[in-house]
């Protein structure tokens, strides 16, 4: 590290109120006591849900499908993730199955 | 007592939802540490950020900000930019965390992508006190994170074993539980807007910039459709 320690300091203070501030904004902006606007009691409502679908887009991000081995160790692996979580609905089966998938194809197959 | 008892109950209700979490963290805790180790810093550090930062893919990029020229500003800006998202998820738990009194101000403190979607699924158990079940989720999630980095930093060179692909678990929990609303929610509109806008924008901008404008798109497009889905929407 060549900046000193002040300055170190003051750059993680800055990550930190910046990550705190995406954080509170909603709730200082809607607080408790107040009515929240139809508009943003709707987004509570349809928002969670899509928020999930952007979640599992952003954890696949990374994927390349243009280059081997072509997201197939992935793509396999969310959907026997998500075909073992039809059929049994048990969260620890279905991560578990699909990572240890996932696991041995990364190390042995491709 | 009785105030114990609701406390145990919630935690031994919160653990394994977070076992995948503690896999993933496991893995990019340990990952994150090493990086540090690496680049000169001693287990302090990721100590000290995991614990305040607290946002995985932001340390990695601040262990970046301490190694170029000094300027918060820009750190700033960058961490909101790259943190925008839990502008969403803030908004999603408006009502959830309601009920929670003191304990909703580490809720928010603590809500990374990951607590982010145990709390926000539809099925906490019944029976089961609702704000120190999230408490709990949060805080066991925050101490596998912290004590993965530190222990990436402290072990540094003898960390060369990792098993790879256990980061996987955490892409598949996210699965898991879009897989449980589609289930349990009548309608599945929302889910399926949220991985068609996403994707869209993923594969015409790339995975360094698609974040805000997917999450654009998405606010566009509920908007658009307000008066669809509001009347199908579940209450929450």
């Amino acid at each position: 590290m060549t900046m000193p320690l002040w300055q170190a300091l003051l750059t993680i203070g800055a990550v930190v109120l910046g990550t705190i501030v995406t954080r509170f904004l909603p709730f200082v902006l809607f607080p408790a006591g107040r009515q929240t606007p139809k508009f943003v009691q709707y987004l509570g409502q349809v928002l969670p849900f899509a928020a999930l679908g952007f979640l599992v887009v952003y954890s696949l991000k990374d994927v390349t499908l243009l280059q081997y081995p072509f997201g197939i160790p992935t793509l396999l692996a969310v959907a026997v993730t998500a075909g073992l979580h039809l059929w049994r609905k048990n969260m620890l089966l279905s991560v578990a199955g699909g990572t240890i998938l996932y696991v041995l194809l990364v190390n042995f197959i491709f | 007592m009785k105030k114990d008892s609701i406390k145990a109950t919630a935690f031994k209700a919160a653990v394994p939802y977070t076992l995948p979490i503690l896999a993933g963290f496991a893995f990019l805790g340990l990952t994150y540490g090493f990086y540090m180790h690496q680049q000169g810093f001693s287990f302090l550090w990721p100590m000290l950020m995991s614990a305040t930062i607290f946002a995985g893919s932001m340390e990695f990029v601040a262990a970046n900000l301490l190694l170029q020229n000094f300027n918060p500003f820009y750190a700033f800006a960058l961490t909101l930019m790259i943190n925008a998202r839990h502008l969403f998820y803030g908004i999603s738990m408006l009502d959830k965390f309601r009920g929670a009194g003191k304990k909703k101000w580490y809720l928010i403190f603590g809500m990374c992508d990951e607590t982010f979607s145990i709390n926000a699924a539809a099925t906490i158990p019944a029976g089961i006190d609702k704000g120190w079940f999230m408490f709990f989720v949060t805080l066991l999630n925050q101490s596998y994170w912290v004590v993965s980095a530190t222990l990436g930093g402290l072990l540094g060179d003898l960390l060369q074993i990792q098993i790879k692909g256990v980061e996987f678990a955490m892409c598949a929990l996210f699965v898991v539980i879009f897989v449980d609303r589609w289930i349990s929610d009548t309608n599945r509109i929302p889910g399926v807007l949220g991985i068609l806008c996403s994707t869209v924008c993923l594969i015409a901008l790339g995975p360094e910039n698609f974040i805000i404008p997917a999450m654009l798109l998405i606010l566009l497009v509920l908007a658009v459709l307000k008066n669809r889905l509001a009347k199908g929407g579940r209450p929450s």
